[in-house]
């Protein structure tokens, strides 16, 4: 069924007709709501007054955490974040107060007029600072394998040192955005930019003191989330619903870009301090890591999103002996949060540079290095937490893309190009990605659906997933209509309502298409049933001669038909109000639960995922080494999503994930001051990925042949993994620095290897050759 | 607040109104036309979602004040489409996947036209440089360049153009 048809929504968005909230037609009497924050990281609220700016011209409210109805509270795992701040704020960009008036002029004059008292207190912005005062927000975790003190010991070499990681933006194109409208009593309808429809609700009903049935959360579309809206959505969506419910009026409220970057939560910020021991061919003996996260002033999804880096620390490749201790710490920074990849980048990050340090030291090609260190096919397939690695594309996928990508004569002629020129240096890189496909928390993995076919033979598909881009709903189009075998215009995908589809989990974990087709897919089997039954009496009462049987009844090409005897068939459309007429139901739920994972936190052991998707990429770059900008000149990917439902849609997913990777890796620089605040809080600091970023040269192709079995329709979930096929491009950059000294030494370097932080790196090493030539010459 | 007239053609409409001389293009689109089709990503100039045709160039109209635009003519995204006919640009978009969660889209669509408008047969450097202002989080714009780049061979053939009967008016 794999099909290149377009974006479902792709009409509506060329002609500029698809709505997102900002978009939606407004009401006569619609506010608009704004969101007063912290200017300081951490402070005691010593008093606030309120009453000037309640005031102001077209001030309708103005809400303190006083005017909260239900609870003050809207943490979705511990509940630690108030709503509204209380007594003290713990972050510069913390909610304080909510204003609603006709404009948001007049909500910013208003805003002027709020007066608070603070007495500002100590705060903790670094994690080295947050170790140093032992501010853990909960307690550390290992995850250990084999003897790794020992095996250290016994190592014939052994390297260590220490990797910085940096935060990053998601950088949605819609900024986060709510529209809450009254209903009747206590009903209220929240229109929101949010992946977590179903955690938006509860939290919406937590503060307004309701309770779930009175509360319906739509979503349309995103326009764009990337994990940022997979928690934080929930905050937009709760402050207009406040100011819904003390107003009585529709209040919309839609972050400027400046604000959300400063209240929002980033991509957490890791310090990792590793150690690891290997043989004299490279082979890896032993790894030991201490994993330190950056989660902010709240713990969101933060030990998520560490147990997911612990999980992906080694990438692709066996450690025999593995030791994994990881601390999340608290600081007075806003509360990080999910993002594409969800620690697996960082975690992945940790053992390439370890690989890639290896080769250095060997002074090996690091392609050798991660050749002999992949996960083998029979023997050394056990990951350090006790999953098997089952079919295994790393290898399949090496072969093929160092041939396609021609590495060995780039190489080559990479080498004689840096011998021949002094101030520009290229590198090269090939990194492998294995991810694990499930939510960690197993309960998470579950769907629901709602399918409905109406007597014109037309089909309404509910499901609890979210449309942020990823084209999911296209994809569940296509289930769907492949299911009942009809066209794919007979089908549409309804938006995303919790009156429809409820207790869904997040759209995250890559797993969108996965649980809800699958959901989908149940549902349209117990319709299928149900016709088919009706059906088969429909063709045996009109010519009793052969018996239809209703496990004959097949369904294809708008038809349904007796498989044994093709002439006995009815149109789809033409069977639907026979069925209405024969009073059969055309509404089912439908209901998925991933089988066979089992993961037990404490021990670290288990089956966590039910699957792994595989990549590999190569990139080549173009180091000035006096200025330290980069180009990027090639890139070769080649990416495992098993039988691709829409192969446009997974190369769009693949090319726009490596990019959001590159951009992290890169240029993305997220820099607060010395009082906490956000340096880089707009698009003039803070740099993503333009299209002059992207390699003059762009390859991507999907492995070929490798359906995936017991998923959907035999595909893979594609979103995040390919993030981390970015660790190729940072380290051809680190390459190409290491040849300014011609890969004698190793190289400072960080995530995001900025202008700045590549030529620091080439200075210092040529600081360590001239330390060395002249401490040579005294000799 | 004084307000003032001005006259303006919008999608090939003239209109005449009356605006607070404050009131940036963007504004003036969105809320006073309601013409929604043009994204407000950043309001400062820097991620090209506002992007419109001014007199046939790509402007950031969240940078230019709506009584600068009298006398001018605008067109935006909503002024592509003929009806149910896509233009071959907005076709190309389909066919290459270059949508994704479609926010840049209109953005996009508008600073290509400008490019396309100008140059029948851009290089892929010309139609990356045409939208380096235009910030897409999605796709890693390879697909969109594509698009752009291959509707170059059917500008003016309206040929190319195809009528989607499943488009909504
Ligand atoms: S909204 Fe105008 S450039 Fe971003
Ligand atoms: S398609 Fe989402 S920002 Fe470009």
């Amino acid at each position: 069924m794999s099909q290149q048809i377009p974006h479902e929504s792709a009409i509506l968005h060329v002609t500029g007709e698809a709505r997102y909230i900002d978009d939606l037609p407004a009401s006569d009497n619609l506010l608009l709501g704004r969101v007063v924050y912290s200017p300081h990281a951490h402070a005691r609220i010593i008093s606030f007054d309120l009453l000037k700016a309640r005031k102001a011209p077209g001030v309708v409210a103005i809400l303190s955490f006083k005017d909260i109805p239900g609870h003050n509270q809207m943490g979705p795992v511990v509940k630690d974040e108030p709503c509204l701040a209380e007594t003290q704020v713990t972050f510069a960009g913390q909610a304080m107060f909510l204003i609603a008036a006709a404009s948001d002029a007049q909500c910013r004059a208003a805003e002027k007029l709020i007066e608070v008292k603070y007495e500002l207190l100590d705060s903790i912005l670094s994690i080295e600072d947050a170790i140093e005062k032992n501010n853990l927000l909960g307690p550390p975790r290992t995850m250990n394998r084999g003897d790794a003190d020992t095996a250290m010991k016994n190592s014939p070499h052994v390297i260590k040192g220490e990797l910085r990681t940096g935060a990053a933006e998601h950088w949605y194109l819609e900024s986060q955005a709510a529209l809450s409208v009254p209903g009747e009593g206590p009903e209220i309808t929240v229109y929101s930019s949010s992946q977590n429809p179903t955690e938006t609700q509860a939290v919406v009903g937590e503060v307004l003191g309701i309770k779930k049935k009175d509360v319906v959360v739509e979503v349309r579309r995103m326009g764009g989330a990337f994990g940022g809206k997979e928690t934080q959505a929930n905050h937009t969506a709760c402050w207009s619903a406040l100011l819904c419910r003390a107003t009585g009026r529709p209040v919309k409220i839609r972050l400027f870009r400046d604000d959300d970057m400063i209240m929002t939560g980033k991509r957490h910020r890791f310090l990792i301090r590793y150690e690891a021991g290997f043989d004299d061919e490279g082979k890896i003996r032993v790894v030991k890591l201490e994993l330190n996260s950056d989660a902010g002033a709240a713990a969101d999804l933060s030990f998520a999103i560490m147990e997911r880096a612990m999980l992906h620390c080694d990438n692709s490749y066996f450690v025999p002996n593995m030791a994994v201790l990881a601390r999340v710490w608290k600081t007075n920074l806003p509360s990080n949060t999910a993002f594409r990849g969800f620690g697996g980048p960082q975690g992945m990050a940790a053992i390439e540079t370890i690989i890639d340090r290896i080769a250095r030291v060997l002074h090996k090609d690091s392609l050798d290095i991660r050749k002999m260190n992949f996960y083998g096919l029979g023997d050394n397939n056990v990951t350090h937490y006790g999953q098997v690695v089952e079919n295994n594309h790393l290898h399949t996928m090496y072969d093929q893309l160092v041939k396609s990508s021609e590495y060995a004569t780039r190489r080559k002629s990479i080498e004689e190009f840096n011998q021949a020129n002094e101030f520009y240096k290229k590198g090269l890189a090939l990194t492998p990605v294995k991810f694990g496909i499930s939510f960690t928390t197993t309960h998470l993995n579950q769907a629901g659906a709602l399918v409905n076919i109406y007597n014109d033979g037309t089909v309404l598909v509910n499901h609890g997933g979210t449309e942020m881009g990823q084209g999911l709903h296209t994809k569940i189009q296509q289930i769907a209509a492949a299911e009942l075998g009809v066209s794919i215009d007979r089908v549409r995908v309804n938006a995303t309502n919790t009156s429809k589809v409820p207790n869904t989990s997040a759209t995250a974990a890559s797993s969108g298409t996965d649980l809800n087709g699958m959901a989908v897919k149940n549902a349209i089997e117990i319709l299928k049933d149900r016709i088919s039954a009706t059906v088969a009496i429909l063709f045996n009462e009109k010519d009793a001669s052969v018996t239809t049987d209703k496990i004959e009844i097949v369904f294809e090409n708008d038809f349904i038909s007796d498989a044994k005897h093709l002439d006995r068939r009815i149109g789809f459309a033409e069977a639907m109000p026979q069925m209405v007429l024969r009073q059969v139901s055309l509404s089912s739920t439908g209901y998925y639960r991933t089988p066979g994972i089992k993961w037990d936190k404490t021990k670290g052991w288990g089956k966590p995922f039910h699957y792994y998707a595989f990549g590999m990429a190569v990139s080549e770059v173009l180091v000035d080494a006096l200025t330290g900008a980069v180009k990027f000149l090639r890139a070769d990917i080649l990416h495992d999503v098993g039988d691709s439902i829409n192969p446009g849609i997974d190369i769009g997913q693949v090319e726009g994930g490596f990019i959001q990777g590159v951009g992290w890796v890169t240029t993305e620089e997220i820099k607060w001051d010395a009082t906490g605040n956000l340096m880089t809080h707009s698009p003039d600091t803070y740099k993503i990925p333009t299209a002059q970023d992207i390699p003059l040269d762009f390859r991507v192709a999907l492995l070929q042949g490798v359906p995936n079995p017991d998923v959907i329709r035999k595909s893979k979930a594609v979103a995040e993994p390919p993030l981390m096929l970015s660790l190729s491009t940072w380290l051809a950059i680190k390459d190409a620095v290491s040849a300014t000294a011609n890969h004698e030494f190793e190289p400072d370097f960080s995530i995001p290897a900025t202008n700045e932080i590549i030529l620091l790196s080439i200075e210092k090493l040529k600081h360590r050759k001239k330390a060395r030539t002249s401490h040579q010459m005294l000799e | 607040m004084k307000t003032i007239a001005i006259k303006v053609t919008i999608n090939k409409k003239q209109q005449q109104l009356v605006i607070k001389p404050n009131l940036t293009l963007l504004d003036l689109l969105r809320e006073e036309l309601g013409l929604t089709g043009t994204k407000c990503g950043c309001e400062i100039g820097e991620c090209g979602a506002c992007t419109v045709l001014l007199n046939g160039q790509a402007v950031n109209s969240c940078l230019v004040l709506a009584p600068q635009v009298d006398g001018q003519e605008i067109v935006t995204v909503e002024g592509l489409a003929v009806g149910n006919l896509l233009t071959p640009l907005q076709d190309s978009f389909l066919d290459h996947d270059a949508v994704h969660c479609g926010f840049c889209t209109p953005g996009m669509l508008m600073s290509a036209q400008g490019l396309l408008d100008h140059s029948l047969d851009p290089t892929e450097s010309d139609v990356r440089t045409a939208i380096s202002g235009n910030l897409c989080r999605c796709s890693g714009y390879q697909q969109i360049v594509d698009a752009i780049k291959d509707t170059k061979v059917s500008v003016n053939d309206t040929n190319k153009a195809r009528i989607h009967t499943e488009k909504r008016t």
